[in-house]
């Protein structure tokens, strides 16, 4: 009943939103205001209707419909009530349908906003809402039902419908498969949400972008609309990826945190290509310069985003095999090559009246800075497309399947990455359209001493790495001259206006919170840097099978294996816990508990490390394998991350930068308008 | 980040059972059949030798996790089939090269550079080195011919007037925002 009733909102949703696409593109065609105000209101209305969906969904997790096809596969009795409502995005079918309720939300939230002067955009920012989301929900009705249910024929075979097939009956089945052992963590609740709250709001800009194309208003009144949608998109994104992260130090167990496995990279490619945006819009903004390039950066992020949506949950890159088996597959690429196509049409034909206002002046200057960036974020994209999708390429031509693994990836992009570290550090010293080599090099020479400085304590700790040398030395480069901006500006202010300093740089960030907001960020960057450099070029690792009461060294670290314990708990797992004790240079430190979750429903096991964590490094140790009855004892793998906590606490900087960035100012032009309705207002009597 | 699933069910997840079960039965073929051919030159192989191989190889089953750790039995027959291969006396190159001729290419972390292989390193240089190019076209196109020098900031040296052109940039800045 409940399954019904949510295939039937589904089904109704999917009507709505053809009916509101076809009557904001009428409207918008014959600027007809009443037919634009029904598509509003039918955007409008898929926002509940997709509630309704998501509930019933949810209910039937919850409340252990296993009869369904999805409920059975994400879902068991002995999964607590977080894991089961948040099973609801822990596959395919499930995801669809919160990505779309995600995108309803938003895309019902910005037609809300006050449109006055903009009432243009309205019925075609609808229109690439509304087919975003038909996009989705065909998907959802017609290949990745939620709702399906599980039928045995008389001949015994299991079949998957949503209703009843001549002669079946349904599967009733008293317990499901349960949650990938590996999504049931808390982060659950938290990272996935996070990244497809980034996809689905990068949808608001490039919806713009095209309302944009097709009105031909083509001056930057779309980027600044989008503005704080493109930096809310951008936060979301970056607070999924680094939560990913963290999530795979935690539970994965392999010491790291990035892999550069496809699904990661699915998610970092949007990224990448909004960061680039995220910058690029500026020069527009500032210079009326680089508005088709802007345009060629949201479109391809709008690609990215749904050809991400797509691959993290359908494996589909596994095997050409496998792509061409999924029904879902050549629909996606379908649907994100027309998408590509019409807008890079609309952009062709507006090609003219997107010409640059002003001219490139200088080579130092911010905008041609801003452009090396573009270019390197596009150079990483790149990279990390092509090793994607190559292994694809590869199966195709020659039959032979390769891996493209994080060597790849990690020499063609640390280059790359190297360059961008110190466009940060230099951009932020230029200015708009006349620096020289000369302005640029007065400004910069005091941080550049600084960094000096931070080469000299390298070499003192005992860096020998040039590698790792020219990396810290960028970020000591970076952190002085951002650190430095912050301090000429408070100091200017504080001498022109007699404030305080700590007041003058308040009032300063305050009255630029985008400007000061960025530094925040690339302050961020800087610590995030330090902890890859930190991790990546000076992790140690050793595994050694040993006795109880054993020792297993590790630099200055000792482990020692106290005891084991095994027990099975009410949730179907046998968990084995180890209790070893860490000390370091001869000093106590405390116990770890490394465990090994073995999960009895999908025969699946888990490592769960033991780690102890300071400034200065951490302690990481999995319990690889033990033998109860043996004198051999267990076996231990040691990691020994140096300087990993900067890269997390480097990350809720980053974050907090974009929440200045994004923080609303106050409105100029609202301020005026205020006024001015104040002055000409009739006076109430 | 390598929190992914498969939706494709159970009839996927069954043939993947199987070639794990393959992979193992093959693995542990491979091992009897190397124990019994072993010559009395063994030398213990800690586990840190094992794993230095092992973390440039990656099994056909488990996509995109290395063999140092990987957790399933199969690649734990694999790391044991290194090990007995590095008590042997085999090469790191040698171990490696063993895989590729019993499994293909695809258990090397990178592809070796021949053949269409050839088209993932040489892509992407090409790709950036075409970028750098528009880029420095556009560079060309867009710098204006220099009229007159720019004058001099007459204030240069006074911290006051320097601190006022900041200043104001920044409020030009923020007009324009």
């Amino acid at each position: 009943m409940v399954a019904n009733f949510g295939y039937g909102t589904l089904v109704v949703t999917f009507l709505v939103a053809l009916y509101g696409a076809g009557a904001a593109i009428y409207g918008g065609r014959k600027n007809s205001q009443p037919w634009i105000e029904s598509a509003r209101l039918a955007m409008l209305l898929t926002w509940p209707l997709l509630t309704v969906t998501a509930l019933c969904m949810i209910y039937l997790l919850v409340t252990g419909h296993y009869e369904l096809a999805f409920v059975s596969s994400v879902t068991s009795n002995s999964m607590p009530f977080y894991l089961r409502v948040t099973s609801l995005w822990g596959g395919q079918a499930g995801s669809l349908v919160f990505w779309s309720w995600l995108m309803s939300a938003f895309a019902s939230a910005v037609t809300l906003r006050k449109w006055d002067r903009d009432r243009e955009f309205l019925p075609w920012v609808i229109v690439v809402a509304l087919v975003t989301l038909a996009f989705f929900l065909i998907m959802i009705l017609f290949f990745e039902n939620p709702f399906d249910r599980l039928w045995q024929t008389p001949a015994g075979v299991v079949r998957t419908a949503m209703f009843q097939p001549a002669g079946a009956l349904l599967l009733a089945q008293a317990d499901g498969r349960g949650l990938n052992p590996l999504l049931r963590h808390p982060g659950m609740i938290i990272h996935p949400p996070m990244l497809y709250l980034g996809f689905v709001s990068f949808v608001i800009p490039f919806a713009f972008a095209i309302a944009a194309l097709v009105t031909g208003r083509t001056d930057d009144r779309w980027i600044r609309i989008t503005r704080r949608w493109t930096l809310v998109a951008w936060l979301f994104l970056s607070l999924g990826l680094i939560l990913g992260s963290r999530w795979a130090y935690d539970v994965l167990g392999w010491g790291g945190y990035w892999g550069w496995d496809p699904v990661e990279i699915a998610a970092f490619l949007p990224w990448l290509t909004g960061t680039a945006f995220v910058h690029s819009v500026m020069i527009q903004e500032k210079r009326g310069m680089l508005k088709r390039w802007n345009m060629v950066l949201i479109i391809l992020t709008y690609a990215l985003v749904i050809f991400g949506t797509f691959l993290t949950r359908s494996g589909v890159l596994s095997s050409v095999h496998a792509f061409a088996q999924s029904a879902i597959g050549p629909l996606f690429f379908g649907f994100i090559g027309l998408t590509f196509i019409v807008s890079l049409g609309l952009l062709l034909s507006r090609w003219e009246s997107l010409k640059s206002d002003a001219q490139m002046s200088s080579l130092f200057s911010r905008e041609a800075l801003f452009l090396l960036n573009n270019l390197l974020f596009m150079s990483i994209a790149i990279v990390c497309f092509w090793g994607v999708i190559f292994p694809l390429i590869s199966e195709l031509f020659s039959g032979q399947k390769i891996t493209v693994g994080p060597p790849f990836y990690q020499r063609a992009t640390a280059p790359l990455f190297a360059g961008l570290l110190l466009l940060m550090g230099v951009a932020p010293l230029s200015a708009w359209g006349k620096s020289t080599a000369r302005t640029l090099g007065r400004a910069i020479w005091k941080p550049f001493l600084f960094s000096l400085v931070v080469i000299a304590l390298a070499l003192v700790a005992g860096v020998r790495n040039l590698a790792a040398l020219l990396g810290f030395w960028l970020c000591g480069l970076v952190a002085a001259i951002t650190l430095y901006e912050f301090w000429r500006g408070a100091l200017a202010r504080h001498r022109k206006s007699d404030e305080s300093l700590p007041l003058a740089l308040w009032r300063l960030a305050g009255r630029n919170r985008r400007r000061y907001g960025g530094y925040t960020v690339h302050l961020g960057v800087v610590l995030m840097a330090i902890g890859i450099i930190g991790s990546q070029m000076f992790q140690t690792q050793t595994q050694g099978t040993i006795p109880q009461g054993g020792t297993l060294k590790i630099d200055n670290y000792t482990l020692t294996y106290k005891s084991l314990d095994n027990w099975d708990t009410p949730d179907g797992r046998n968990v084995a816990r180890a209790t070893v004790s860490v000390s370091k240079n001869g000093q106590y430190l405390g116990d770890l508990h490394p465990r090994r979750d073995y999960y009895y429903e999908s025969q699946q096991p888990m490592t769960i490390p033991g780690v102890r964590s300071t400034w200065e490094d951490d302690f990481y140790v999995l319990l690889v394998d033990w033998q109860p009855i043996s004198s051999e004892g267990a076996t231990f793998k040691i990691y020994h991350n140096p300087l990993i906590n900067w890269l997390w606490f480097g990350g809720f900087i980053f974050i907090l930068g974009i929440m200045i960035a994004a923080w609303p100012d106050k409105d100029p032009e609202t301020v005026s308008e205020r006024v001015r309705r104040q002055a000409y207002s009739p006076v109430k009597v | 980040m390598r929190v992914h699933l498969n939706s494709r069910g159970r009839l996927f997840l069954s043939n993947k059972i199987w070639l794990v079960a393959l992979l193992a039965l093959a693995a542990v073929l491979s091992v009897t059949i190397a124990a019994v051919a072993q010559d009395s030159t063994q030398r213990p192989v800690t586990d840190d030798q094992v794993n230095a191989v092992a973390r440039g190889l990656y099994c056909p089953v488990c996509e995109n996790i290395p063999l140092d750790v990987c957790p399933t039995q199969a690649c734990a027959q694999w790391r044991e089939l290194i090990r007995l291969k590095l008590a042997q006396g085999w090469t790191d190159g040698q171990i490696k090269q063993y895989f590729v001729d019993q499994y293909g290419d695809r258990v090397l972390a990178t592809p070796p550079a021949r053949g269409l292989n050839w088209l993932v390193y040489i892509i992407p240089p090409v790709a950036i080195l075409a970028g750098m190019y528009i880029l420095y076209r556009a560079f060309q196109a867009w710098r204006k011919p220099v009229i007159a020098t720019p004058p001099v900031a007459s204030a240069q040296g006074e911290p006051t007037a320097i601190d006022n052109q900041y200043i104001d940039r920044i409020e030009e800045e923020l007009k324009k925002r």
